[in-house]
């Protein structure tokens, strides 16, 4: 429609003199109606995204009271402080090990799934989508009474075996390992849904092959599957890597931070300093941090991929 | 190099037998081709010879061996596909090698034996490439290519071609024979296509409906059909089938086809077909090449009769006539300076002395 819109005023336009650009011809360009067109999905963005980010910019700029412009001071404070080196150490744990349990057990269970007959495949499919569907405040709170030190199911179960209690929470390499736990659990189901969908993508003629050039199981996935595969799996991680980067919920309702402060990550150090500290600015100083490590991460992986966007 | 032996094999899906029982011997250095209509079997055959797909009865044996139950990266075959199934990710090089990888053959003797199929094919300039870079006839000469450098017992080719133009199709059919005729690896084709059949084959097998309907050289086939699917499957125009029957006329042996078309039969054929009930149902299977044009001239057991065409289609070195005998389809082929045209009266020669007659009810040749 635009199109024929666009014609015609491009036919209005040669049949009169040349005249220098007036507002109609300004108007009647494809690449002004074009921008029209995206016009109210320009300003939401702005209004979603430009504008917090550029706020959070202005507010790390400021002093506590936010009276006062200090510049880089509160990233110099940052720098000098152990509990923000523990936090930056921490959420670079959090995040690649969740992401690389998440990726792994995806492309397990993926594999299981694609060998379901068809005729079940739905209903498996469904069921392992559950963890991921559920809001993970909901399914945390869960997890928390799992998690409990005195009545909790876990505990209960390793009773039997003589094991424990595990203060699964309290402690801090328990804690750590349970908000990944957690987090694995909640994300895994998208790694295998996003894996299903590329497994499904490979011909199986490939795999046929593969098998008559003389592969053995391993050597499919090796050779095959996992190539066949690449740009997928590098799109997924670097999309969860950047979720889970900035995760709040799970860390905020399991553990809070603790014990001591262990388990925080970026986003929940931030509110605690942030909102419950009174403190934005430097809130949004920390927060702020994510974004040149996840840059960083993220053009690495997408130069990798449009690298070999036109292979397959 | 080895025999392929096909002993009773039967392939079940569910209640659905794809394949009824086959047996087939297919000798050393032979070029067989499968051929027949989508579902007849054939690809499904060539997926057991493989190991692709389990057999449900009976026995398949490549170079002497029992092979039933061994996976095909075990059976020493090379399998050519029809999406060639090349692996996007690996440079054409990588595609051909990646068999002998696998197997850690030698780095100097892969880089040899890769090279030598490349210029078997001549395709040595691409092989830095990846398949996307390839045209279509290109991707088919490297998979064919990824089966050569095995140098395997036998070739599997699962209609290798159809996915070409018409034009690359004949190109790589001449292709796929000179590299036969170097390397002589047994083979066997599938494909629904009889012209491709005829011209590779050593021996064609045509297939129908799960079973082997026969076995024989593309003459054979063509010359001497077995029943009426092989008759009407091989050539191209198909055989014409004229229901007709047979009658004594003074002493001597004629075939009816209409109230007013009836003509008396050749010795030889008089004498073959003899014995035969009179009442039968019966069909005269006469191909286009032997409904042609009259001469003033006629061979013994050369007929003549007018018709009225309904369709011409001329082809250049030949016209093709179409018209019905009492509702019957027919085609004849003719001279192109005949003068056949659409609508036109016709007289036409019908050649007796290769006539086939066939059972109506059985489809049996006589």
């Amino acid at each position: 429609m635009a199109d024929v819109v666009v014609e015609q005023g491009q036919a209005v336009r040669a049949a009169r003199a040349r005249k220098p650009a007036s507002l109609r011809n300004v108007l009647g360009r494809k690449s002004t109606v074009a921008f029209f067109l995206t016009l109210p999905l320009i300003l939401l963005i702005a209004l979603l995204v430009l504008y917090p980010a550029v706020y959070s910019v202005h507010l790390a700029t400021l002093n506590k009271s936010m009276q006062k412009f200090v510049g880089f001071g509160n990233f110099l404070f940052l720098f000098k402080r152990d509990t923000f080196w523990m936090v930056v150490k921490q959420s670079c744990i959090f995040a690649v090990t969740a992401v690389f349990f998440k990726a792994l057990i995806g492309f397990i269970v993926a594999h299981f799934v694609h060998n379901i007959p068809a005729k079940g495949q739905r209903k498996w499919r469904g069921m392992l989508l559950v963890p991921w569907v559920i809001p993970p405040a909901m399914s945390t709170l869960a997890w928390l009474w799992l998690f409990d030190p005195s009545y909790s199911a876990f505990n209960y179960t390793l009773s039997f075996f003589g094991i424990g209690p595990i203060n699964w929470l309290g402690d801090n390499v328990w804690a750590r390992f349970s908000v990944i736990l957690v987090n694995v659990w909640y994300g895994a189901p998208f790694f295998m849904i996003m894996y299903l969908a590329a497994l499904k993508s490979v011909p199986d003629q490939l795999y046929e092959a593969a098998a008559i050039d003389g592969a053995n199981w391993w050597q499919k996935i090796w050779y095959v599957t996992l190539p066949m595969m690449r740009n997928i799996i590098a799109i997924t991680a670097l999309f969860s890597l950047i979720v889970t980067f900035a995760n709040f919920d799970i860390v905020r309702i399991l553990t809070s931070g603790g014990p001591l402060d262990q388990t925080h990550i970026f986003a929940t150090w931030a509110f605690k300093v942030g909102i419950e500290g009174s403190d934005i600015p430097l809130g949004a100083s920390v927060s702020l941090f994510m974004v040149p490590i996840l840059a960083i991460a993220a053009i690495f992986i997408l130069r990798d991929v449009s690298k070999r966007g036109n292979e397959a | 190099m080895a025999e392929v032996a096909l002993r009773k094999v039967v392939k079940r899906y569910d209640d659905v037998e794809a394949v009824r029982g086959i047996d087939l011997d297919i000798a050393d250095h032979e070029f067989i081709v499968l051929v027949g209509p989508s579902g007849c079997g054939k690809s499904t055959t060539l997926r057991m010879i493989a190991g692709l797909e389990d057999i449900s009865d009976g026995d398949i044996m490549i170079g002497g061996d029992v092979v039933n139950d061994v996976p095909p990266k075990d059976r020493d075959i090379a399998m050519v596909f029809q999406n060639y199934a090349l692996y996007p990710h690996m440079t054409v090089a990588e595609n051909m090698s990646f068999g002998l990888r696998l197997k850690h053959y030698p780095k100097a003797e892969i880089k040899a034996r890769v090279t030598e199929a490349a210029r078997l094919l001549d395709i040595t300039d691409l092989i830095d490439r990846k398949p996307k870079q390839l045209s279509g006839g290109q991707r088919q000469r490297v998979a064919m290519g990824r089966a050569i450098v095995r140098n395997p017992k036998v070739f599997l080719f699962d209609e290798p071609l159809s996915n070409l133009d018409a034009k690359l199709r004949v190109q790589m059919r001449i292709e796929i024979k000179k590299v036969h005729q170097k390397v002589r690896t047994t083979t066997v084709y599938v494909t629904h296509d009889q012209v491709e059949a005829m011209t590779l084959a050593d021996r064609v097998v045509v297939m129908n409906k799960g079973r082997i309907e026969q076995i024989g050289t593309p003459n054979e086939l063509y010359h001497k059909p077995a029943t009426r699917f092989v008759a009407g499957f091989i050539g191209s125009p198909a055989m014409n089938f004229i229901p007709c029957r047979l009658e004594d006329v003074g002493g001597r042996l004629q075939i009816r086809l209409t109230d007013r078309i009836a003509f008396p039969l050749p010795p030889a054929r008089a004498a073959r077909y003899n014995a035969l009930p009179r009442t039968d149902k019966l069909l005269l299977g006469l191909r286009p090449e032997h409904l042609t044009e009259s001469h003033a001239h006629l061979e013994p057991g050369v007929e003549t009769f007018d018709t009225v065409l309904d369709v011409t289609e001329p082809m250049g070195m030949e016209t093709l006539v179409y018209f019905g005998l009492e509702g019957t389809p027919i085609c004849g082929r003719v001279n192109p300076n005949a003068g056949a045209k659409d609508g036109a009266p016709m007289r036409l020669a019908m050649d007796l002395n290769n006539m086939h007659l066939l059972n109506e009810a059985t489809g049996v040749v006589l």
